[in-house]
């Protein structure tokens, strides 16, 4: 069983509602945080470190000697990655996509495989048995979706090897890094806000996530703030709200403290066993990996 | 600066005459105003190339630039990558443009208002 827990709108509750959901998991589980230009999920899990290695992309390097300026590459590369300007030809590695079509078109074998560094993929285990995944992207890289992409295939790995089921906090937004997060899992988690702007971001998360055809749900965070506008919307488009969670000044100072909600007391822990419960009944019958 | 050397310039512009505003943007210029400073005959270059692109504008600009066959560049400011791709090409580069006309920036180079720059904006 895979679960994303997705927004529109960036603070809205996601990492909160990941870790929570990962305390009272009542199966063996890996949580994942798939935001990678600002992880956060490990500030509150707290996981031991158990591996940290470099995921890197493959951008071309040139072989001047072989080179005869023929211009196929840059002529093929859709990202300015190549420029033949003159009598030079330019490689820019940073705006390379690592999809490898230079070195295929080069008649004379003159673009060797380089490596460009995207970032870190992490895991750890926390002392009360939760596996952790995280990517963290190289600070000055421009790409996360290649880094993305490497954690999918670590979490695919780790959930095969281990029976695990999966949450993911998955990043903000409706852009290629939030779609990359919630494809092939099997339920999308919504958490939203009762505000205007809470639900301008849900409405086009929903209209991003739904060609999927995933089951999907929503988590009201801030219960009582704001307005009526989301619960109507998801009483329109019959998405049901599976739990809210209120607005309230302890929950905030516990969460600023790195405090896990499901932890906060007996009343948050009963309410996420309970939204635990439901999520992995939607999930289908089994509620294990597929 | 040795001006006969210089034949053709180009100036990154809001459009195609020496009455359009020049454009600061290097890469994401509208065009550009190649003017032969003999003759003051103008041609425009269009940019449209580069703007289309979700990235490497300068790099696509800096060709554009080397096809139009001139000497010297008059722009705002030119990034790291297209400063690198302009230096393979010879061109050289005034950078800090300002608010003006392109006729006026022609004048002002002319009068030897611009100094080339040694580095890109970064």
């Amino acid at each position: 069983m895979i679960l994303a827990v997705a927004s529109g709108k960036g603070g809205t509750g996601k990492t909160m509602v990941s870790d929570s959901l990962a305390s009272v998991w009542q199966h063996p589980v890996l949580a994942v945080d798939l935001d990678v230009e600002e992880p956060n999920l490990g500030l509150f899990l707290r996981p031991e470190p158990v591996r940290d290695e470099a995921a890197c992309l493959e951008v071309p390097v040139l072989d001047p000697a072989r080179c005869n300026l023929c211009g196929a590459c840059a002529q093929l590369c859709q990202f300015k990655a190549i420029s033949l300007m003159g009598a030079q030809l330019l490689v820019f590695p940073d705006m390379c996509h690592g999809c490898g079509g230079c070195m295929r078109v080069c008649p004379q074998g003159a673009i060797q495989k380089g490596q460009r560094v995207l970032g870190r993929v992490e895991t750890g285990l926390t002392a009360s048995g939760i596996r952790c995944l995280t990517g963290r992207l190289r600070i000055g890289e421009a790409m996360s979706p290649p880094l993305i992409a490497k954690v999918r295939q670590h979490l695919r790995a780790m959930a095969d090897e281990a029976a695990l089921d999966v949450i993911i906090d998955a990043p903000p937004g409706v852009s290629c890094q939030a779609m990359m997060a919630v494809q092939d899992v099997n339920v999308i988690l919504l958490v939203t806000e009762p505000t205007p702007f809470g639900l301008h971001d849900l409405r086009l998360a929903w209209q991003a996530f739904r060609s999927l055809g995933k089951p999907m749900t929503v988590v009201i965070n801030r219960a009582g703030l704001g307005d009526e506008g989301v619960q109507s919307f998801c009483r329109e488009m019959g998405l049901q709200v599976l739990m809210e969670i209120p607005f309230r000044r302890e929950i905030a100072e516990h969460y600023a403290r790195g405090g896990v909600l499901a932890e906060f007391d007996e009343e948050m822990r009963d309410l996420f066993t309970g939204l635990a419960r439901k999520i992995a009944a939607m999930a289908g019958a089994g509620g294990h990996h597929a | 600066m040795i001006l006969s050397s210089i034949r053709r310039i180009a100036i990154t512009s809001e459009g195609p005459t020496l009455e359009n505003a020049v454009d600061p943007r290097f890469g994401r210029a509208g065009g550009f105003v190649v003017v032969d400073l003999e003759s003051m005959a103008t041609s425009y270059v269009d940019n449209d190339s580069s703007q289309v692109l979700a990235q490497g504008a300068g790099i696509q600009a800096a060709e554009n630039i080397a096809n139009a066959g001139v000497q010297v560049l008059l722009t705002g400011q030119v990034g790291p990558k297209a400063w690198t791709a302009l230096q393979a090409t010879g061109v050289r580069v005034a950078q800090g443009i300002e608010p003006m006309t392109v006729g006026e920036a022609i004048a002002r180079f002319k009068a030897g208002g611009f100094a080339f720059s040694d580095a890109p904006v970064r």
